[in-house]
């Protein structure tokens, strides 16, 4: 009976050969597939099961995780709430994640590649392993500023260090609370969720890196001049033709010198030197400066500062844009930052941190440091060049140039005592009948300490009246003053 | 086969000793890292555990040493370690349902008592049954014995129904699956039968396209034996047993014969109940989708608990989520019908693998005895059990992993379910004894003695 019992085992390692397939499919070669499906709830528990890194502020927790008595095992709470929202983001058992705890989700969770040694040290030592500290960049001092600064208005506050590109403020309003949404219970997550999207001001929205973009208006000016400034043609003091109105090329419409219909010329004779015209914010000057320049010499100017890159802070911050193959009526329209041009306030603090960091623009980044739970880094911020968009020398005549604004122009409501400052106002028109957005583009030089920042409040008006008191706090709260 | 077997018998007795301490020793870190990954503390009954393990496998060893000496020494250690790695997986599922849904559950306690009780049934069958030829002499009481068992279920007031499936019964609230006993009957009885009907089941009848076929009147006992299997797929539903049985029936003839037409026949005869119950039955048919494709949107609810058992699978990946770290509380069942990948989430594949290398170790070394025995009564018990287990195994882990479509069936020594453990203690004591009679030196002697190769599987006169 030896031959049918060979058979026998035969049948049987078949058998038992395709359990062993079967089960390693399931187990290694189906395994992304299924352990990514959204209606697997072991992912679910498994991702609010880990020990969850803290995301830090100044050395203060205002992201952090404990323990829960539920299902899930730990609970994510922020404190001060809405203040950091659109920093930290959301961590939904619902709805997912956004800001840090999305960009940054593995290394909070301890998954990142990074932590190997970490992990591996962490299960050697019978530890329960806990994700990575992530320390921002955000001073917390500007950032209270900015959002109290802003208070009830829609808009959106960015400061930078020119230096480093460590983004010291960034402030969204209105802003929302995570807590709502960091909930176990899901229906008060959907409830808080299907509220914060009905309403019509979208606080969820991160206004200052992405959302609908804003028309720069006058603050694109600085871009201009700063472009012209590079051709080696014109200095501050270089005199431009600056008329109480014109008639844009091939066309019937008529550009005023001024918002609110204003004619009055920039200068005697219908000219002024550039610095004049940039201190008074004359439309015309611009108008017609960048069609001297053409849309080629603008638009590299333009990315070398920054626009139409894809930039990650981690976040990704849409790109900003001056549109293309423009007509000279369309690239007038441009020179003063009108038509197609949309910048994200990220873009614009950009543009100011050039200028006082001697014409390099660095990359802005929001985390300053990733720590494990025993306190040594993984990584530290390196700052990183973004791109030249002039020679230092150029940035001086501009730094020159944006001081007067603030000292004689447009932008004496966002002087410091004492502190160099320096800025351009922007009125952007948006829509018929509603009221401009009102932005403030600017720097502030302590010497030992600077910043750079961009203001815009929407339908706030005229700049020189809205924006620039709200980046006078944020700027005073950096450098002092 | 008439190989001689040239080596010495060696008891090996300090082997199993080894062995069971080793089996000892892991089934107990295991379930204390149950408890560590769970609750970060060490259970709190384990002392209670390692002593109870340590005093059954001493148990096991002397009443070993003392009735079977020769025996083979790996059969109880893969046991002991098969039985102890199920209750881990049951503390882990219970100690999920206590921290996760509050649901206080005793499953792995009730199973340890069970596990105590089995011992006790194999230490008796090692002690009473002196020499497995015993058996042969109540054939018929086997099968009389086992056909009442299988269909007791369908006693009205007797019988309960579980998922679809009639084959559990329930006396005085404690509920058991006669099936696993009725397993054991029809073993010995098909073992016996088969033996002293094998001549003419394997050499008379026309021979067709090369293809010798049976003889008309000898088609009754397998006629019997499916219209057995029919039964329990029609009254009880349950496509498992059913096959579990037939394939038993259709293997045990297949050995005794070496006759590829019986498998054959077997084959073709179980196509068309499977088809039926495939179209005829509801839950058949759920299972069958579930089978087919069962993260479809629209059978994924339907098909909650395979989907379940899946992603257990996907999270424990290759190394597996460490004892006690599992979420075993989202699948249903996960300590009984889906213990193995409650086991395969915390162990990992590689988990995985070792408990099917231990069942497939368990199986061979059945078959082993099987081919080592003297007589053919032996022979085809070994193989019939062996067999039976594998064939369990393959439906039970194969359901699961989508190799073939879910049935009732349990995973021997694994899964929580007392009728299902002490009969499987019972099968390990039949198997100590078999291997016993395989390996000892008078029936090493008795068969060098012989002059003819072939003669192995010669009747000793019983």
């Amino acid at each position: 009976m030896n031959r049918p019992l060979r058979h026998v085992w035969l049948v049987i390692s078949v058998l038992f050969a395709l359990l062993f397939a079967s089960t390693t499919y399931f187990q290694v070669i189906a395994q992304g597939r299924l352990n990514a499906d959204g209606r697997n709830a072991r992912a679910i528990y498994n991702e609010f099961g880990r020990h969850r890194g803290p995301i830090v502020v100044d050395g203060e927790a205002v992201a952090s995780s404990s323990e829960s008595d539920d299902t899930y095992g730990y609970q994510r709470s922020y404190d001060p709430g809405s203040l950091y929202a659109h920093a930290t983001g959301y961590y939904s058992v619902v709805y997912g994640f956004s800001g840090i705890e999305n960009a940054l989700n593995d290394t909070l969770s301890g998954e990142a590649d990074a932590l190997f040694y970490q992990r591996i040290s962490d299960i050697l030592s019978g530890e329960q392993g806990q994700g990575a500290t992530v320390e921002l960049t955000l001073d917390s001092g500007a950032q209270r500023a900015a959002a109290e600064a802003m208070g009830d208005r829609k808009g959106a506050v960015v400061a930078l260090d020119p230096e480093t590109g460590a983004i010291l403020a960034m402030v969204s309003t209105p802003s929302y609370d995570p807590n709502e949404l960091a909930s176990h219970s899901s229906s008060e997550v959907q409830q808080a969720w299907s509220e914060l999207n009905a309403d019509e001001d979208s606080p969820l929205t991160n206004r200052a890196i992405s959302g609908d973009l804003y028309p720069p208006g006058s603050s694109f000016k600085l871009v201009v001049a700063a472009s012209a400034l590079e051709t080696g043609e014109y200095t501050p003091d270089t005199v431009i033709p600056g008329p109480g109105t014109y008639t844009l090329p091939n066309t019937s419409s008529v550009m005023n010198n001024h918002a609110g219909g204003n004619q009055e010329a920039c200068g005697p004779n219908d000219e002024s030197t550039l610095m004049s015209a940039l201190e008074q914010s004359c439309n015309t000057s611009f108008a017609l400066l960048a069609n001297e320049l053409g849309e080629d010499e603008l638009s590299a100017t333009a990315e070398e500062f920054g626009f139409g890159q894809d930039l990650s802070i981690p976040m990704s911050v849409t790109p900003s844009t001056m549109g293309s193959d423009l007509n000279s009526a369309q690239l007038a329209s441009t020179g003063i930052g009108q038509y197609d041009t949309r910048v994200t306030p990220m873009q614009m603090a950009m543009v100011a941190a050039g200028a006082a960091n001697d014409g390099v623009v660095m990359q802005p980044q929001l985390v300053q440091e990733v720590r494990t739970n025993d306190l040594s880094t993984i990584t530290a911020l390196s700052p990183r060049e973004q791109g030249q968009p002039m020679s230092a020398s150029n940035a001086a005549l501009l730094r020159q140039m944006m001081v007067g604004v603030v000292e004689d122009g447009t932008g004496t409501a966002a002087a410091i005592d004492g502190v160099e400052v320096g800025g351009k106002t922007g009125t952007a028109e948006w829509g018929e009948d509603r009221a401009a957005h009102s932005w403030f583009v600017g720097y502030a030089d302590a010497g030992d300490q600077q910043v750079a920042v961009a203001v815009v409040v929407e339908e706030g008006g005229y700049g020189s009246t809205t924006a620039a008191p709200v980046a006078q706090d944020v700027m005073e709260a950096v450098v002092g003053g | 086969m008439a190989t001689i077997v040239s080596y010495t018998a060696r008891p090996r007795r300090t082997l199993q000793g080894l062995l069971l301490l080793f089996a000892v020793a892991i089934g107990v870190t295991a379930y204390a890292l149950v408890g560590l990954g769970r609750f970060e503390e060490v259970p709190a009954d384990l002392p209670v555990v390692a002593i109870g393990a340590l005093v059954l496998a001493a148990a096991l060893q002397v009443v070993v040493s003392l009735r079977a000496p020769y025996a083979d020494p790996v059969i109880l250690p893969l046991v002991v370690l098969l039985n102890m790695i199920g209750i881990a997986v049951i503390s882990s599922v219970d100690s999920a349902n206590l921290l996760y849904s509050d649901q206080e559950t005793s499953v792995a306690t009730r199973q340890m008592i069970w596990a105590v009780v089995g011992v006790i049934l194999c230490v008796t069958v090692l002690a009473l049954l002196r020499d497995h030829r015993w058996l042969r002499r109540y054939t018929w009481t086997f099968a009389a014995a086992g056909g009442i068992l299988l269909l007791m279920p369908l006693v009205p007031g007797l019988g309960a129904e579980r998922n679809g499936s009639r084959i559990w019964i329930s006396i005085a609230g404690n509920s058991f699956q006669p099936a696993e006993l009725a397993k054991i009957a029809f073993a010995v009885f098909f073992a016996g039968y088969l033996v002293s009907r094998r001549d003419t089941l394997a050499l008379a009848g026309p021979k067709v396209l090369g293809v010798r076929l049976p003889r008309w009147s000898d088609f009754g006992p397998i006629l019997v034996a499916w219209g057995f299997a029919m039964a329990v797929l029609v009254f009880e539903t349950d496509l498992g047993t059913s096959l579990m049985f037939f394939g038993l029936f259709v293997a045990m003839l297949y050995v005794a014969t070496d006759r590829l037409s019986w498998l054959i026949i077997g084959a073709v005869m179980f196509l068309p109940p499977a088809v039926f119950a495939a179209t005829q039955m509801g839950h058949v048919r759920r299972r069958l989708t579930c089978w087919l494709d069962p993260l479809a949107s629209e059978n994924f609810d339907a098909c909650g608990q395979v989907n379940a058992g899946l992603f257990g699978l996907a999270n424990g990946g290759i190394t597996g989520a460490g004892l006690g770290t599992g979420r075993p509380d989202v699948v249903p069942f996960a300590e009984s019908d889906y213990i193995f990948t409650s086991m395969a989430e915390e162990l990992g594949l590689v988990g995985a693998f070792a408990v099917l290398l231990l069942y497939l170790l368990l199986v061979q070394r059945a078959l082993r005895a099987a081919v080592g025995i003297s007589d053919g009564f032996g022979t085809l018990l070994a193989a019939g059990l062996g067999f039976v287990m594998a064939l369990q195994v393959f439906v039970v882990v194969g359901g699961v992993t989508r190799v073939i479509p879910l049935t009732g069936l349990t995973l021997p020594f694994l899964a929580a379910g007392g009728s299902s453990l002490v009969c499987n203690w019972i099968i390990a004591g039949i198997l100590v004894r078999l291997s016993d009679a395989a390996r000892r030196p008078a029936a090493r002697q008795l068969q060098g003695d012989l002059p003819a190769p072939g003669r192995r599987d010669a009747e000793v006169p019983a």
